[in-house]
């Protein structure tokens, strides 16, 4: 295995390999690879750009996951919460510390419960929305006016009704804002995924065949922020559909 | 598929992992020579926080005069708001595998990058707690003759203290998650016992893990003592 300790630790010069090891692709776009001094080759990128699909979808997967298995704990967290207030700050607490710990080191955390790949990285990085998606949806939960309930209990609601038919949708835009946010940030921590063979866009940006190779970098990085704003759009296009009286407001 | 670093199953235990942070272990790669151990782990978290900390200064130097002035003149909200939103889709791991390959290795280049990641929320936290200052005090000290340097700094500031204290740990923990896969780009951080875990072994990426984790929970615990003392009195018993 040629140790990427060649680069950063004495102690891990176990293989040494030649610089051009990391560059070596193939004989026709060898000269832009060879030269450290390109900083994208579209030769390359031209032959290999079929080597994204896999890894973006891996990654893609990855982050429709997490985010789906974060959305149902922090909702049912927040809904849980909204009934119990007392629960509320402990909840925002714990959910705080676990968003603290750096994706990184959670997924090593994991090692000796769920070992290594893909079910780790999920875990983790659904955990990490946790906070997002529940601190905001406790805050559209306040902010329901109290006008409204009152009218609505006024109306003969139930308390459930209340919850599913008002306070729900008024809280919509925040909690579809949180969700937003927690899947923009997790398509960018998913890259991290590469660390515990969990696949991904990581995977390009960063093996043992490739270290520093910018072009590859360049390709996935800009995958992974294209697809964090493919969410940050169908998000805001699901937050303006589910908020109808919103555009009535407005226009 | 590239990538695969790791075989697929790893024997690491937490006793393990605790053995590793205090007694050097031996290793398969180093010819007898032992890893890991105390000193290691103080030397390795030293140079983590170091880098953490000068990155978070110079992105708060940098983005906190920027976001304060435009908070203040009301001007610019696309540019900050906006910032923070794509600041947060930038993939940290891209980020610093990019100037590791385009800059080269080092200190000074990662600090740019974990830089270049800490600015986007405090500026963004900066701008907008300042626009989200009562704007009765504002006119009070407006009308008691106040400067605007003395209104941004006397009363828009000290209100929105909460705010931008959010923004500054938010990039620290980002700075500070970030920073572990230093190694990467020349800088040994506690991260070299996660990326380089063929001379560490399974309970060195544990130990890794552990650190970190203690790490990052030990600057947001400090990040928030501080901002308790910055708060003003008045905030505080508002607030409860």
């Amino acid at each position: 295995m040629p140790s990427l300790g060649a680069l950063a630790l004495p102690l891990a010069k176990v293989g040494e390999v030649s610089e051009g090891f990391f560059h070596e692709r193939n004989s026709e776009t060898l000269p832009c690879q060879a030269s450290s001094s390109h900083l994208f080759c579209f030769g390359w990128a031209k032959e290999n750009i079929d080597s994204f699909a896999t890894p973006t979808v891996q990654q893609l997967e990855l982050v429709l996951f997490s985010v789906l298995a974060g959305f149902v704990v922090a909702i049912a967290l927040a809904l849980l919460a909204h009934r119990r207030r007392w629960l509320q700050a402990p909840l925002l607490a714990i959910t705080g510390v676990i968003y603290t710990v750096p994706s990184i080191a959670f997924f090593f955390l994991l090692l000796p419960v769920t070992g290594l790949g893909r079910d780790t990285v999920i875990v983790a990085l659904s955990a990490y929305t946790l906070q997002i998606i529940y601190r905001n949806a406790i805050a559209g939960l306040a902010n329901v006016p109290a006008a409204t309930r009152d009218a609505a209990r006024g109306m003969g609601l139930t308390e459930r009704q209340i919850l599913w038919r008002v306070e729900l949708p008024l809280a919509t835009p925040e909690i579809v804002a949180g969700l937003r946010v927690a899947a923009v940030s997790t398509v960018a921590l998913a890259t991290f995924a590469v660390f515990v063979n969990g696949g991904g866009l990581g995977s390009k940006i960063y093996s043992q065949s490739n270290l520093t190779f910018p072009t590859s970098i360049i390709i996935a990085g800009g995958i992974a922020m294209l697809m964090a704003l493919a969410f940050h759009l169908a998000l805001v296009g699901i937050e303006r559909y589910t908020t109808p009286w919103r555009r009535v407001a407005a226009g | 598929m590239t990538g695969a670093l790791l075989p697929p199953f790893l024997p690491a235990s937490i006793g393990g992992a605790i053995e590793f942070i205090f007694e050097p272990q031996s290793s398969n790669v180093t010819g007898g020579k032992k890893v890991g151990g105390f000193e290691t782990v103080i030397e390795l978290t030293l140079n983590q926080l170091e880098v953490t900390l000068f990155a978070l200064a110079l992105a708060t130097a940098i983005a906190l005069p920027i976001g304060l002035y435009l908070g203040h003149r009301g001007i610019g909200e696309v540019f900050a708001v906006g910032l923070g939103n794509v600041g947060r889709a930038v993939p940290e791991l891209a980020l610093i595998a990019l100037m590791a390959a385009v800059v080269g290795v080092g200190l000074l280049n990662l600090t740019i990058a974990l830089t270049i990641l800490g600015i986007p929320p405090i500026l963004t936290n900066a701008f907008v707690g300042i626009r989200q200052v009562d704007r009765a005090p504002v006119d009070a000290a407006q009308g008691m003759g106040m400067t605007e340097a003395e209104i941004l700094l006397k009363v828009e500031m000290p209100l929105a203290v909460p705010t931008l204290m959010a923004g500054i740990r938010s990039a620290a923990i980002a700075i500070v998650a970030t920073a572990t896969i230093g190694p990467i780009a020349g800088v040994l951080t506690l991260g070299d016992f996660i990326i380089n875990n063929n001379v560490y072994g399974a309970n060195g990426l544990l130990a890794g893990g552990i650190l970190v984790a203690l790490l990052a929970l030990s600057l947001e615990a400090a990040l928030a003592g501080i901002q308790r003392l910055l708060t003003s009195r008045g905030l505080q018993l508002s607030a409860t």
